[in-house]
């Protein structure tokens, strides 16, 4: 579904990804493990093409990427979750959702659909979403992007700075937006929840993959854990 | 005449209401820039001069069609229309090529802009002064307690509201508005979501621009139709924004109230000096709230 081949990616003048590939099969929840400043988030914005990799190339669906603005990516179905969650602050929670519908069909998400898939948020569907609790904005900025009818989901660090027994909620949800038929690439630091509800995983470091297996391999391989994801 | 001394109850009444209708034409021109600098995120210096070409636009068709009494609304329907055709063809001309330009680059070119526009105006209508009548039954004044009141001014205190009214039902109660909204505070996230945030931009430009006409026209029977008048209102329009929070059509009405009724108040005070007083007004303003009245967006 989604293949990125060996990509280079810059801010400015400061090289970030060096030779990044990643490969996203459908229906799989693929985590992409990295300590802060790794390169996790840099992945994600150049797949979602918010930060374009100068070198190498990305395919969604088999169609390249390259030079696609992120309003087509969306369209074609990548949805993104953001790290910092940003949801639209001034609009209400029903607003929110509302701008972000695309894709419509009617076995798609609605307002509706993502208010039974989290129900806290139909009891605060009027309050401006810049008011919301962390974990109230964080159902929101899952909520508006599967608004957007994404075929794959790009997750970036969902459960950061979320209390624990709110992240096992959060888990339990992404594991159900799989059984619906949603691939994730999922960006965490926490590695427990990550591997807990992964298929596969991938281990960036320094702005390079460092490893990549089954969550059980990774689950087993104490060493390249210790070195690449210990703090 | 002296300071303060012909100052009634009644003259003061009807001072406030020259200007509240004042406050009609500052409020509908830097609302439309204010939403432009909200959510391109860009002064739009050549907004006076659109403000400009409304007015002539106005004068042009109301004198082509002629003098029956349809002949101004009309103008007044279309001219603003047409000022939003102009702003839509430099927007997607050239104006959206240049968004990933640093600021000063978009500065740079809607000053070079209010030149070229400047140019045409003077090619187009000649630098003669147009003068416009207003339709027959907004002519002429009526009176209150004893003093002359303009009907034009009349029909200038209904307008506004409706604009406000207006312009609340676009950005609250229509998807574009919603999604202006939006990309005012996070256009890349607006993207993210699979909007094509150059056309939001387009669709904004040009609504506000249009306000700029809406506010040329409306003006145009009210005073002489000349060069000029663009830089006269671009100064006002600037502060007004300024004083009511950037990018906050509501901080717009409060700073045109604010500019509008200390001008007319320091008419009726200290006529030498009137020009004086909305400009302390805002430096009043300033001084105790730096970033505007209301809540700004940058």
């Amino acid at each position: 579904m989604l293949r990125v081949n060996e990509i280079h990616t810059y801010y400015g003048l400061s090289h970030i990804l060096f030779g990044v590939s990643l490969e996203v099969r459908p229906g799989e929840i693929v985590c992409l493990l990295g300590r802060n400043g790794a390169g996790k988030s840099t992945t994600m914005r150049s797949i979602m093409g918010l930060t374009p990799p100068r070198k190498g190339t990305i395919h969604f669906k088999e169609i390249p990427c390259k030079g696609k603005k992120p309003h087509l990516l969306a369209r074609m179905g990548i949805g993104y979750v953001p790290d910092d969650r940003r949801v639209f602050a001034d609009l209400t929670v029903d607003e929110n959702l509302e701008i972000s519908e695309r894709n419509v069909d009617k076995n798609g998400w609605t307002r509706d659909r993502v208010y039974d898939f989290f129900p806290p948020l139909r009891e605060i569907h009027s309050r401006r979403a810049g008011f919301l609790s962390g974990g109230e904005q964080q159902m929101l900025t899952i909520g508006r992007a599967l608004m957007t009818n994404p075929e794959l989901l790009l997750l970036d660090e969902p459960t950061e700075g979320l209390a624990p027994l709110i992240v096992k909620g959060l888990a339990e949800q992404i594991v159900r937006l799989k059984e619906s038929g949603l691939t994730v690439l999922l960006a965490e630091q926490n590695q427990t929840v990550a591997l807990e509800i992964s298929d596969r995983g991938y281990v960036i470091d320094n702005g390079s993959i460092r490893y990549h297996g089954t969550v059980v391999d990774l689950r087993e391989n104490e060493e390249i854990r210790r070195k690449y994801l210990c703090v | 005449m002296e300071f303060a001394a012909n100052i009634t109850a009644a003259a003061l009444f009807q001072q406030i209401l020259v200007g509240l209708s004042r406050t009609t034409i500052l409020f509908i021109v830097s609302s439309g820039l204010s939403l432009v600098l909200g959510v391109l995120r860009i002064p739009n210096i050549a907004h006076g001069s659109l403000y400009m070409i409304g007015a002539f636009m106005t004068w042009s068709i109301a004198t082509v069609v002629g003098g029956s009494p349809a002949a101004f609304w009309l103008a007044l329907a279309f001219a603003p229309l047409a000022v939003a055709l102009v702003s839509f063809v430099v927007e997607r001309g050239i104006f959206c090529r240049l968004y990933d330009r640093e600021h000063l680059m978009l500065l740079l070119f809607t000053f070079s802009l209010t030149l070229v526009f400047n140019d045409l105006v003077k090619l187009i209508w000649g630098s003669d002064y147009r003068s416009l009548n207003a339709p027959d039954f907004l002519q002429g004044s009526f009176s209150i307690f004893g003093l002359p009141f303009p009907r034009y001014n009349l029909f200038l205190l209904l307008t506004g509201p409706l604009v406000a009214l207006g312009l609340w039902l676009l950005t609250n109660r229509t998807k574009i508005g919603k999604i202006a909204r939006a990309a005012a505070v996070d256009r890349e996230m607006v993207s993210a979501v699979g909007i094509n945030v150059s056309w939001v931009f387009a669709w904004v430009f040009v609504i506000g621009c249009y306000l700029a006409g809406l506010g040329g026209a409306l003006v145009a029977p009210t005073q002489n139709i000349t060069q000029g008048m663009d830089h006269a209102i671009i100064i006002e329009a600037f502060l007004i924004v300024i004083i009511g929070g950037l990018g906050n059509i509501w901080g717009a009405l409060l700073g045109a109230l604010i500019f509008g009724l200390t001008d007319a108040i320091g008419i009726l005070v200290w006529p030498q000096f009137a020009i004086v007083f909305p400009y302390t007004a805002v430096v009043i303003v300033l001084v105790f709230r730096p970033k505007g009245l209301l809540k700004s967006v940058w």
